[in-house]
C-alpha cells in the first residue's frame, strides 16, 4: 500500500517570502511544495505526500497552541499516515514550529512523525523527546543528505520496523534507553572500555551522562534605588550603518555602544543588524527592542540610580552556543568592572 | 548570554517573546514580551499606548529582578 504523508514547511521554503511574510497563518495545499519534491523522490512509490502545510515561522512560534490546533484540523481532512516537518537546519523558529507540530500530531493523531534540524537549533532540546529529529548541517546546503535520512526513517516507522540507535539511523539522541542483549558481560565490556581508554584508543560509552548546564539564580536586587541597570540584547540594535558590521546571522561578535545623554533610540540614529526577523518595526523605533526611552524616564524619576552608559548588542540569529557563551562572559566582565548591578536582556 | 551573565554574578532578567526557548536555554527570571519583531512595543497602537506597554514590561522586569527565585520563574503578571 502507499502511505499518505503530510509535509510541514515554512513560508520561506514554500517560496512565499522571507521575514516580511513570517506572520502568515497556516494553509494547506494538495501535493508537494518546495523541498517536498526531493522528499517525494526519496520516498519513491512507497509513500505519497498528499498535502503540504505552510505556516509563517513567527506566527507559529508566537501562537504555539493555536497554530498547532489549526494545522491539525487541516491535516485531519487528508487522513495522513505520517507527518514529516522540515528540515529546519539552524532556523530557530522553524525548528520550534517543526518540533511543535510533530509533538502535537504525535499526541493527537497518534501517527509517526519525523523532523530534521541542526543539533544547536532550539527546537532540538524542546522536542527531541517527542519525536525523531534527523541531524542536519546548519544550512540548506545539507538538504541532499537530510532528505533521504528523513524518508528512510519515516518509512521504517510506518512499516513498524525496529528503529536502530541514533548513530545508526542519523537522528539526534532522544534520551530514551532501550534494553538489549550483548554477547559479552557488562564487566567484560567495562574492562574493554577501560583498557581502550588507557591505550588512548576510541571507545563508545553505553550510557552517556546528560549535560545539565544550569546556573543558580542570583539573589535579587534589594536596593533598586541605588542599582545601576545594564542593557543587553540579542535583537541586533546598533548605531545606524552597523559600524561594527555585526553579521545578520551567525554573529561572530557583539557591539558596545555609548548612550551617554541619549534619551530615546530614534530611527535616524539606530537600527537593527538582525536578519532573523522582519526589521521594519525595530528600524522604525529601536526602543521596541531595547527600551532606552522608558529606562531614561525611570532613571529621572529615581526608580533606580543609573542606566549604564553603554549597551551591548549582538544578533541571536543562528549564532552558535559557543559564541553566545563567549559574548555573555565578556559582556558580564565589562559590566561588572563598570559597576553595573543588574541586567535586562531583551530577545526578539 | 543570559546564563553567562548570571554565572558572572549579576542578577539578570530575560525579556523575550518565545518563552519555551528561554526556559530551555536556562534563564532564571523570564518576562514574556509582546511579539518577535517588536518585543517591547506594538506598532498597531498609538505611540503613547505603545510606550505604556513598554513601561509596564520594564516595570515587570525590574520587579522580577527584585524577586527572590529558587528556580526558573516566568513572571506573567
Amino acid at each position: 500500500m502507499t502511505y499518505r504523508i503530510i509535509h510541514y514547511i515554512n513560508q520561506f521554503y514554500a517560496g512565499i517570502g522571507g521575514e516580511e511574510k513570517a506572520d502568515i497563518t497556516p494553509e494547506i495545499r494538495e501535493g508537494v511544495v518546495g523541498p517536498g519534491m526531493a522528499l517525494q523522490a526519496a520516498l519513491r512509490d512507497e509513500a505519497e505526500i498528499v498535502a503540504t502545510v505552510i505556516c509563517g515561522d513567527s506566527y507559529f512560534a508566537s501562537n504555539l497552541e493555536k497554530a498547532s490546533e489549526e494545522i491539525i484540523e487541516m491535516m485531519k481532512k487528508y487522513s495522513p499516515d505520517a507527518v514529516v516537518a522540515g528540515p529546519a537546519f539552524n532556523a530557530g523558529r522553524y525548528g520550534t514550529a517543526s518540533g511543535g507540530i510533530c509533538e502535537a500530531v504525535s499526541k493527537q493523531l497518534g501517527i509517526p512523525v519525523v523532523s530534521a534540524m541542526y543539533p544547536e537549533n532550539p527546537g532540538v532540546d524542546l522536542y527531541k523527546r517527542s519525536c525523531y529529529i534527523v541531524e542536519t548541517t546548519d544550512s540548506a546546503a545539507g538538504m541532499r543528505k537530510a532528505i533521504p535520512a528523513m524518508a528512510a526513517l519515516v518509512l521504517k516507522l510506518l512499516k513498524g520496523e525496529p528503529v536502530g540507535s541514533p548513530s545508526e539511523e542519523g537522528y539526534i539522541e532522544r534520551g530514551i534507553r532501550k534494553n538489549k542483549f550483548y554477547e559479552k558481560l557488562a564487566a567484560e565490556r567495562a574492562v574493554d572500555m577501560f583498557t581502550a581508554k588507557l591505550h588512548g584508543r576510541p571507545f563508545v560509552t553505553e550510557y552517556p551522562m546528560p549535560v545539565f548546564d544550569r546556573v543558580e539564580p542570583n539573589p535579587p536586587v534589594t536596593d533598586m534605588k541605588n542599582a545601576v541597570i545594564g542593557l543587553v540584547t540579542s535583537g541586533g540594535i546598533c548605531p545606524g550603518g552597523n559600524p561594527d558590521h555585526i553579521e545578520a546571522s551567525s554573529a561572530s561578535k557583539f557591539g558596545e555602544y555609548d548612550i551617554t545623554g541619549i534619551k530615546d533610540l530614534v530611527c535616524t540614529e539606530y537600527c537593527t543588524a538582525h536578519g532573523g526577523y522582519d526589521a521594519t518595526y525595530a528600524d522604525q523605533d529601536p526602543d521596541r527592542v531595547l527600551p532606552v526611552d522608558v529606562l531614561r524616564d525611570m532613571e529621572k524619576e529615581g526608580v533606580f540610580k543609573k542606566l549604564h552608559n553603554k549597551f551591548y548588542s549582538t544578533v541571536g540569529n543562528g549564532t552558535s552556543v559557543a559564541s553566545s557563551k563567549r559574548f555573555g562572559a565578556e559582556i558580564a566582565r565589562r559590566m561588572i568592572s563598570d559597576g553595573v548591578t543588574a541586567v535586562i536582556l531583551t530577545s526578539t | 548570554m543570559v546564563k553567562e551573565i548570571e554565572r558572572a554574578g549579576l542578577p539578570v532578567v530575560h525579556v523575550c517573546t518565545i518563552v519555551p526557548i528561554s526556559l530551555t536555554v536556562g534563564a532564571n527570571r523570564i518576562v514574556p514580551a509582546v511579539a518577535i519583531p517588536y518585543p517591547l512595543g506594538d506598532p498597531n497602537r498609538t505611540p503613547e499606548e505603545e510606550k505604556e506597554i513598554r513601561r509596564n514590561l520594564v516595570e515587570k522586569a525590574l520587579k522580577a529582578l527584585q524577586t527572590e527565585v529558587t528556580e526558573q520563574t516566568v513572571f506573567t503578571d
